[in-house]
Parts: C-alpha cells; sequence; structure tokens
C-alpha cells in the first residue's frame, strides 16, 4: 500500500495541517527547514541512520549520519555567523555536487540567512546577474569556480566574502577569499535563528522571456508542501533509498534533493559525475536504489543506451519511478515498464510552486503522456487565454492555472514585485504553460505560452542569450529560438546577423557557440547558428521570435500583418 | 595519430579544464563530469571543422567522446 493510500479519498478530506501535524509544528511558531532536515531527525531517535551516501566520478565515497548533518550544518552556520552573516542576507552556494552544497544549505537555513543555489556550470555572466541582482553577501565555493568570482568580483560591491570549501593550503587566497574546512571541526551546539512560517529561506533563479533571470524566493513554510508531496508522491518511506538525479542548481535539486528527504529522514544517494548509462545503472545496483526520481532528458538518454545494457545489472531494489522537468513522452513510459517492470510517473511542477502541482500517483491508472491530476489541495484547472475563465469542457487546449495559497507557492520575485503581480490573473496563478484535460481529469501538456526555451527541463531565457551574443565582435544582431531535439526536448538556436568585415565560416560558428558556453552556461550555447541576411522585425522594430520558431518547428507562421517591409 | 591526440587534448585542456584538472589521453571526460553533454555538441563542431569531416549523431554518443584517447580513435575512421 503507498503513501498516499486513495486519491480520491485524499481529495476529499484534505488539510495542509496533516503535514503540520505529521512535522510537529503549529501556526505561529518557529519553522526553521534546516532544524527540521537534521536536529528534528536526531531528536527522533535516528541520528546514527545514514543520510547522505555520496560517490563521485572518480569512485571517492563519503557518508554521513543525520547527526553528521546536524552537526556539520552546525559547522557552516557557525563559521557564516563568526563572518558577521545575519538573517535574510544572501548566501550563495556554487559547488558541483559535493556534500558542502547539500548540508551547507541547511547550515544558511539554521542562521534565518538565505541560501541561494547557482548551477555550477554558469560562466561568469550569469553568475554577476544573478550574484547582483540579489545582492549576495557571500559565496561559498570551490576553488575551480572561485577563477569565475574573480572576474566579475570587481563589479559587486555587496560581495564580501568567497568561502572556499576545497582550498589546498599553498595557492595564494585573493581579495576577500576565505578557506573553510567543513570537517575540521564538529560544532554541537548552535543557537537556532528563529524563523517563522513567512521568513524567507531560498532564493531560486529562473529564466524570463523578456527581462533578466527573476529571483523566485520562497519561505520556511514551504516544508509542508515539500514534507507531503514527497511522502504522497515520491511514496518516500522509512527504509527507502532515494536517489534525485537533479543538481541543486535548480530546484527540483533543493526541494525533493535536499529539503523533504531529509525532513522525511530518508538515506539519500547522490553521484557527483556525468552521466553515463553504466554508472547510472552500476549506482543504482551498488546502493541498493528503491526510489528513483529522474526526467525525461535522462531516461531518453538511457533509452537510447538500450536494453541490453540494463540487464548487465541488479536493479530489482527499484520500486517506484517518478520524472520531473518536461513533458514525459509516452514512449519512455511503456519502455520503463518494459525494462525494469515499472513506469516512470510524470510530475509538473516549477521553481515558482515551490513543489509538485500536478503528477500521477502511486498506485494511480497512468495514462502514457499525461501529467496526471493535481495534487490534493492544490485546485488547478486550465483557464480561457482571452478572459482568464475556467474551461469546463474535456480537450479543450488552455492555460494552467492554480488558485494561490498553498504552502511552498514562491511569495514573491526578488526586487521585482510587478512581475510577480503579473504572474496572477482573475484570481489564478499561472505557471505560464498550455495544457488540455481530458474526461478523466487527466491534464496532458501542450506547450509553453512564452518564448522560454525548456532544454533538458532547464529554462533558458532567450533574451538572456541574444544579449550575450551581441557582445561577440562579429555579431550585430541575434534572434533565439527553440528547435527540437530528439533527447532534449529543445536546444537553443541562434539567428544572427554579422556586423561587416565578418564573414560567415563554420570557425566563425564554433566562436559563437563556445563564447556563448563560458559567458552563460553550456545549456544556453546555442546548438546551432544560422547566418541571416536580416532579422524578422515588426515595424515598431521588435524582433519577431515566432516566425523563426514556427520556421523550426514546422508550424504555420500565423499573423504577419505587423511585419517591416523591406 | 600523436598529433591528431595532441590537437584534440590542446583543445580540450583550453576549453574545458581548469587549474585543478590535469587532463591527459584517459581522463574520462563525459563521466568525469568536465564535459558535459551539451558542451559536447562544440567539441564535435571542432572536430568536424579541423579535420573537415561529418560525425553523424549515431556516432557521437557520449562513451565516444569520454577521453581523448576515444575520440581521436573515432576521429581516425572518418578522415581514413
Amino acid at each position: 500500500m503507498s503513501n498516499i493510500g486513495s486519491y480520491e479519498e485524499r481529495v476529499k478530506d484534505f488539510d495542509w495541517s496533516i503535514a503540520e501535524k505529521e512535522l510537529g509544528y503549529k501556526q505561529g511558531e518557529v519553522i526553521n527547514i534546516g532544524w527540521y532536515c537534521s536536529d528534528r531527525i536526531c531528536e527522533m531517535g535516528k541520528g546514527d541512520k545514514m543520510a547522505l551516501l555520496w560517490e563521485n566520478a572518480g569512485g571517492a565515497e563519503k557518508r554521513y549520519t543525520y547527526n553528521d548533518i546536524r552537526v556539520y550544518s552546525n559547522t557552516i552556520a557557525d563559521f557564516l555567523r563568526r563572518l558577521g552573516l545575519k538573517n535574510e542576507e544572501r548566501v550563495c552556494l556554487f559547488m558541483d555536487r559535493i556534500p558542502e552544497l547539500y548540508i551547507g544549505l541547511v547550515g544558511i537555513l539554521k542562521i534565518g540567512a538565505i541560501a541561494q543555489p547557482l548551477f555550477s556550470a554558469f560562466g561568469d555572466e550569469s553568475l554577476f546577474v544573478r550574484l547582483e541582482n540579489a545582492g549576495t553577501s557571500a559565496i561559498i565555493t570551490q576553488r575551480k569556480h572561485a577563477l569565475k568570482v574573480r572576474k566579475i568580483i570587481d563589479r559587486l560591491p555587496d560581495l564580501k566574502h568567497i568561502i572556499i570549501v576545497d582550498h589546498d593550503g599553498i595557492k595564494e587566497l585573493k581579495e576577500k577569499e576565505i578557506a573553510f574546512s567543513m570537517e575540521a571541526e564538529r560544532v554541537e551546539e548552535l543557537e537556532l535563528f528563529p524563523t517563522k512560517a513567512e521568513s524567507p529561506s531560498l532564493l531560486h533563479y529562473t529564466s524570463g522571456t523578456t527581462g533578466l533571470p527573476k529571483g523566485v524566493q520562497h519561505v520556511h513554510y514551504s516544508l509542508i508542501s515539500q514534507y507531503l508531496t514527497a511522502k504522497w508522491v515520491l511514496d518516500i518511506t522509512d527504509d527507502d533509498i532515494y536517489w534525485c538525479t537533479a543538481d541543486p542548481g535548480w530546484v527540483t535539486g533543493t526541494s525533493y534533493g535536499i529539503i523533504a528527504p531529509w525532513a522525511l529522514g530518508v538515506t539519500q544517494c547522490v553521484l557527483d559525475s556525468g552521466f553515463s548509462a553504466e554508472a547510472w545503472y552500476r549506482f543504482i545496483q551498488k546502493y541498493r536504489v528503491t526510489l528513483w526520481y529522474s526526467a525525461p532528458t535522462a531516461i531518453r538518454s538511457l533509452m537510447k543506451a538500450g536494453d541490453q545494457i540494463v540487464r548487465q545489472f541488479d536493479l530489482s531494489t527499484l520500486r517506484h519511478l517518478i520524472s520531473v522537468g518536461e513533458p514525459l513522452n509516452p514512449e519512455a513510459v511503456v519502455w520503463s515498464e518494459k525494462v525494469f517492470g515499472l513506469p516512470f510517473h510524470d510530475s509538473y511542477w516549477q521553481t515558482e510552486t515551490g513543489s509538485i502541482m500536478i503528477t500521477n500517483f502511486p498506485g494511480m491508472k497512468i495514462k502514457p503522456g499525461s501529467m496526471g491530476k493535481p495534487f490534493p489541495g492544490i485546485t488547478g484547472t486550465l483557464v480561457k487565454p482571452e478572459t482568464f475563465e475556467p474551461i469546463n469542457e474535456p480537450g479543450v487546449i488552455g492555460l494552467i492555472a492554480f488558485r494561490p495559497g498553498w504552502p511552498a507557492m514562491m511569495r514573491t520575485y526578488w526586487k521585482n514585485e510587478e512581475t510577480y503581480k503579473g504572474k496572477f490573473k482573475n484570481g489564478w496563478y499561472l505557471p505560464g504553460d498550455r495544457a488540455r484535460i481530458d474526461k478523466d481529469g487527466y491534464f496532458w501538456f501542450i506547450g509553453r505560452d512564452d518564448d522560454i526555451i525548456n532544454t533538458a527541463g532547464h529554462l533558458v531565457s532567450p533574451f538572456e542569450v541574444e544579449s550575450a551574443l551581441l557582445e561577440h565582435p562579429a555579431v550585430a544582431e541575434s534572434a533565439v529560438v527553440s528547435k527540437p531535439d530528439e533527447i532534449n526536448m529543445e536546444v537553443v538556436k541562434a539567428f544572427v546577423t554579422l556586423k561587416p568585415g565578418f564573414e560567415v565560416s563554420e570557425e566563425l560558428e564554433l566562436s559563437i557557440m563556445n563564447f556563448i558556453r563560458k559567458k552563460l552556461s553550456s545549456l544556453a550555447m546555442p546548438q546551432e547558428v544560422e547566418y541571416v541576411d536580416s532579422l524578422p522585425k515588426t515595424r515598431s522594430g521588435k524582433i519577431m521570435r515566432r516566425m523563426l520558431h514556427a520556421k523550426e518547428w514546422g508550424e504555420e507562421i500565423g499573423d504577419i500583418s505587423t511585419l517591416e517591409n523591406d | 595519430m600523436n598529433d591528431l591526440k595532441d590537437v584534440i587534448l590542446k583543445y580540450v585542456v583550453e576549453e574545458y579544464g581548469d587549474e585543478d584538472h590535469v587532463i591527459t589521453f584517459e581522463t574520462h571526460l563525459i563521466s568525469g563530469g568536465l564535459v558535459d553533454s551539451f558542451s559536447m555538441v562544440s567539441l564535435k563542431r571542432f572536430l568536424e571543422v579541423k579535420y573537415k569531416i561529418s560525425i553523424p549523431d549515431e556516432d557521437a554518443s557520449p562513451e565516444a567522446f569520454d577521453s581523448v584517447n576515444k575520440i581521436a580513435d573515432l576521429v581516425k575512421r572518418f578522415i581514413s
């Protein structure tokens, strides 16, 4: 029997106080995610239980009990406090998937500071805009990533401390850099900062269509949603070995890669290495993983690696598989059932929602390709794009809409209240996606309602890439759209016009690709650059991305009455 | 062959290396996390431009790009 039991019964009787009671939280009292993820589990008598089983590409292993998580997060919290950092200051985590990243987040939250995790593959410009916008006070990083920070430090007056967790004691530390070793000292006791339900906890950056990235601000009360969704959707129980493959630079990696599993006291494992089917299957076999939360791009890559390799490993411990990040194609569901004897359960949510919103629950009939049904307590529907009134007929495409009020909902966009308010229409929160609902109440994803590119489950802003392209010496104008991709669903494609004196060449294309990879990230790197004489524009001079998008996807171009005449 | 491997190694070190990692002919580039699947596209493009070859997508697997030695073997198949 799964944790959720009957979905229909849960929907009927639902109240978020179910989670509050299980967590022992009463309205108005202190609620601190850092404490719930470590001290509380120890107080429950599980201090010796394994919290983290970690391995890297080189085969190095580390193991941490819940008591270790408690003590080392205290050590980090104490260190930050001694540097003078206070509650609500932003502390960035900019690391590979090493233990300091996971335990560091817990430590930051314990002093009431706001954790700002950023994907370690970001280039210096992507890093800069996010640190500048957040007014970040400190960054915890590794030597190799500190090199990117050094390039931008002069433009970040608010950044006071660059904390390096793997300093070798030999190389010279530069301005504002300080070495720190998490395991050099064990701080047994720490005075917890008394955060309340609405105290800010995390700041995750997500891409916008027309502006710079937006800082999605969450609060400590988000724990209530994250805890219960993990229990009912991921079906986490005390005896499980859980593996979330997401990087904590993105929201899945924090909500369900740190907060929820540790608040539930489960043993989780982390593999800090690049992708290979063999390495992943070996990891599942070695750690006897039972619950596996992954992403469609990874699943499609495993499919590509073939069925034969699956049979080389004992994966019989697996009991429940879940997917998130982008729509899970029906073939992947059918394939996983064939090779693992278990279907992947698609789940849908986003950085702003903080927790799973629509999903295929354990025990529920899966319709391959469907997103499933709303989580109990979530009022989800489709609204008409023109009026934002709910659509009542099945099969009609509309905008996904949620009634605000669930615990993990973002509270604002950092220093951007206006854009935050713009996400609500007619009393609904609109995540920016289109879908249809069938006669049985299942949601079916159709696509984004804007120009944002979803590549391998990560959102890339065309605006950000276009702006960076203009800094390349050869590029005069640029337009960025998605193009279809078998593995990643979508990838970035750039259309560029060249400045006088530059000639079209393959070498130039490679130069442009690498320029963006280093400046922004490999995700944002155009996988194709097409040279054009001019870009389609409206009479007011705005680039008509949708014409280029339609060309890439073989769609109707639509209304071009506003197209500028040459 | 050595020239080929040296050229590829030099490019990989310049584009993906950092001061903490000594990259050799045998270093695991993909499974070791030095080159991700997105960056692999620009590495493939470099090889195609440099050696005037076309590597079909089905041959450009993470396994085939996992070390300079393996990449050199792959490239050799298309230039010979």
